[in-house]
């Protein structure tokens, strides 16, 4: 693990602030790890109101799919979709109205006297899904398997420019708190962990000030990239690791990011599905960086203008943080669930490199978070011998991208990595 | 408002733009840490060590480039590896050489040591070593031949009057621990001057171009070895310090030794690398037939780095 160069200042100090109503939102029917919504509850020509169920589906992993706007359904078919190129999507357009489908409540006290089945079942009706990067349906995560006793709030946020989660610490600390006892209440999780970077003093402050139950910890973890993934935070507060090929519930921890954690408080305790959340929209080419809390299914391109206007014509634009983010190549890509951020980078931010042949420094070995060897994958998977690279636990990669970031080579060894992994993956569903 | 005809770029991630140095400039910069030991050869030997190196520097890069072109690849001379191979191995002989025996070390090191194996990355062995070793064995009243400093005659070095039992401790070689560090001993014309090479290895370390593992655990080792055997008589009374400044132990340990591509990736790896240069260093040295030992350790232990490197794995997450 490293130090990167962290360019959290582009809107570390903006306070969330609103996007304006966009005229039509493109809502794909997948945003989630798992099936994709294949009942489309909506027909063309229809009105919905913002916050109504447009599709979901039956049995396995999935997860509902809500209209971020009050409008006309004006198609429902294949549109551009920020990591699969496209997917089928409803496509809504707006009435101006924003008439909501259901009422705002307070229930904070009531949802204490609420069973965990029946949390699960608001948590699943909201469509929420896990904000940390993997989109897995949050309902079915707070429903383990195996008995959990341990939770940890995932406030690290270790990608460079994104500052989401701690604008979120930041601004809405009771509400998370809040979250975290539904959470804990639903697991029946016994010890508790609060995950913080020290780049993050003021969230640290305010939650060491907050008025906590006594068992609940607060670990502060050195700045350092890639902090932030599950297996990292595991291992920095419990000084245990989720073992080869298992999940964090089989050694009895859930871990949730904070914007998960909100989104369920939003849920639970107010009764608001899941069709808004707040992104980090930044770059040196933007004249106002902003923390934004936008309605899924906006495109980048409205995002973007709400930023702008533009100093410097962006030359990549990157869905995500920078180091493993997703770069976009249509701007008209909506933004969807898992969505943390919109990062534009100028003509000099982007440099063609040349890859050169591995000079063996080691560098690779050393920081892999992980305890891979990157550049030994590299070269077997050169070879096409993906036998070798599995040997040397490809596998496990968790695609950070610190080997590619540092490598004086130039070496492409998270993408070399990421084909091998996908390969290998074909090779046995074909079986 | 956006401009649509701006075309975007795409690329798998990291999109971070990192200012790390590159393997060009890594080459260049120990290139340019080995300087300081070039410019106080030239004062202690003369100009003709200056040739020396040029010869070297510029016949690698040539060598290199020629093969290159006959194989149909790329030149990649501007990377500086070629250079620097080539001044490393002018540093590893006496001055007084003809200059075309600095052309035939550089062909040894350059065509068979490093293209044959397939260039920058793929060698085994440390380049510049091998062509030594070559030469050592093919011209080695050449290679051990040592101008005095500072005069035109010639002299023995002081590990060669110890292993010949000539002289049994320093000052019966006539000299201190200051002329081992400022270079007043025969020896090749990069070993001698031990402050200019420091001087070079901190900047190294300063860039962070090679760390402590290897010439930390080298160095060690060959003290405390040749505290315990380095005297003939007795145990437990060799003159360690004698036995790190001498020879070219300090270019090996800080300069060679490290050369990435020829040591573990591992730093676990580094420290049994660094070790076993030690020992190898020292059993030559007391009960092998050379007086010097640096070169053969280095490039016997660059001959067991794939071992090193599959036993030495580091440790995986969440693998028992």
């Amino acid at each position: 693990m490293i130090k990167l160069s962290e360019h959290k200042e582009l809107t570390e100090h903006n306070l969330i602030r609103k996007a304006k109503l966009p005229s039509k939102v493109h809502i794909p029917l997948i945003q989630h790890f798992g099936k994709p919504c294949d009942k489309v509850l909506v027909k063309l020509n229809d009105f919905v109101k913002t916050g109504q169920m447009i599709a979901t589906s039956e049995g396995g992993v999935f997860s509902p799919i809500h209209a971020s706007i009050s409008g006309k359904i004006i198609s429902i078919t294949d549109c551009p979709h920020p990591l699969l190129g496209r997917a089928k999507a409803v496509v809504i357009e707006s009435d101006g109205e924003d008439e909501k489908i259901y009422d705002l409540i307070n229930r904070n006290d009531e949802v204490q006297a609420y069973s965990a089945e029946k949390i699960r079942e608001i948590i699943f009706n909201a469509g929420i899904v896990g904000l940390g990067g993997a989109g897995f349906p949050t309902h079915i995560k707070l429903k383990p398997p195996k008995p959990v006793d341990t939770f940890i709030l995932n406030g690290v946020e270790c990608e460079p420019y994104l500052n989401v989660d701690y604008r979120l610490m930041l601004e809405r600390t009771e509400e998370i708190i809040l979250g975290m006892k539904i959470i804990i209440k639903v697991l029946g999780a016994k010890n508790v962990y609060i995950a913080i970077e020290d780049n993050k003093k003021e969230a640290i402050e305010l939650f060491r000030r907050a008025n906590l139950p006594s068992n609940w910890i607060i670990v502060v973890l050195k700045t350092r990239y890639p902090q932030g993934g599950e297996k990292q935070v595991i291992k920095s507060c419990l000084n245990r690791e989720v073992p080869q090929g298992k999940m964090p519930f089989d050694i009895g921890v859930v871990v949730n990011n904070v914007g998960t954690v909100y989104a369920i408080y939003e849920a639970v305790c107010k009764n608001k599905p899941f069709y808004e959340k707040v992104i980090t929209v930044a770059g040196r080419g933007l004249t106002n960086s902003s923390n934004l809390e936008v309605r899924l299914g906006m495109s980048i391109r409205d995002l973007i203008d709400e930023c702008g206007p533009i100093k410097e014509e962006p030359r990549k634009v990157v869905m995500g943080g920078p180091m493993m983010g997703i770069a976009q190549y249509n701007l008209d890509a909506p933004i969807i669930k898992g969505t943390s951020g919109i990062i534009l980078f100028g003509k000099d931010e982007v440099v063609e490199v040349q890859e050169r042949f591995c000079i063996k420094c080691g560098e690779c070995v050393t920081h892999c978070p992980i305890g891979l060897e990157p550049g030994m994958i590299s070269l077997a998977i050169a070879k096409d011998r993906l036998d070798l690279a599995q040997e040397y636990g490809v596998m496990d990669c968790i695609e950070c991208g610190l080997c590619s970031y540092i490598c004086p080579a130039n070496r492409n060894l998270v993408q070399a990595i990421k084909y091998a992994k996908q390969k290998i993956e074909d090779k046995r569903t074909k079986k | 408002m956006l401009n649509n005809s701006n075309k975007l770029k795409v690329s798998v991630s990291p999109h971070l733009v990192n200012k790390r140095l590159l393997t060009p400039q890594i080459m260049w910069l120990v290139t340019l840490s080995l300087l300081p030991a070039g410019v106080a050869s030239v004062f202690i030997f003369g100009l003709r060590s200056l040739w020396v190196i040029l010869v070297g520097c510029i016949s690698a890069a040539l060598i290199e480039a020629v093969i290159q072109k006959l194989r149909g690849q790329k030149v990649t001379i501007s990377d500086g590896s070629a250079v620097m191979t080539g001044l490393l191995l002018a540093y590893n002989l006496p001055s007084g050489v003809p200059l075309w025996l600095v052309v035939v070390g550089c062909f040894v090191a350059i065509a068979i040591a490093k293209q044959a194996f397939g260039g920058l990355g793929r060698n085994i062995f440390n380049p510049a070593l091998v062509g030594r070793v070559f030469l050592l064995s093919a011209w080695p009243t050449y290679m051990t031949t040592f101008i005095k400093p500072f005069d035109t005659i010639t002299q023995a070095t002081p590990l060669a009057l110890m292993k010949q039992e000539k002289i049994s401790n320093l000052s019966e070689a006539g000299i201190n621990y200051m002329d081992l560090l400022i270079g007043n001993r025969g020896g090749c014309i990069g070993e001698v001057c031990i402050i200019a090479l420091i001087l070079g290895a901190i900047y190294l370390f300063y860039k962070k171009i090679i760390t402590w593992h290897i010439p930390l655990t080298y160095l060690v080792t060959v003290g405390i070895f040749s505290w315990i055997f380095g005297l003939k008589s007795a145990l437990f009374s060799g003159d360690f310090i004698f036995h790190i400044l001498s020879g070219g132990l300090i270019l090996g340990a800080f300069f060679m030794a490290t050369d990435y591509v020829t040591s573990p990736l591992t730093q676990k790896g580094q420290i049994i690398f660094g070790i076993g240069c030690g020992l190898l260093t020292c059993v030559i040295r007391f009960w092998g037939g050379y007086p010097e030992g640096v070169s053969y350790a280095i490039l016997m232990m660059n001959m067991i780095v794939p071992l090193i490197d599959r036993w030495v794995k580091p440790k995986r997450y969440g693998v028992k």
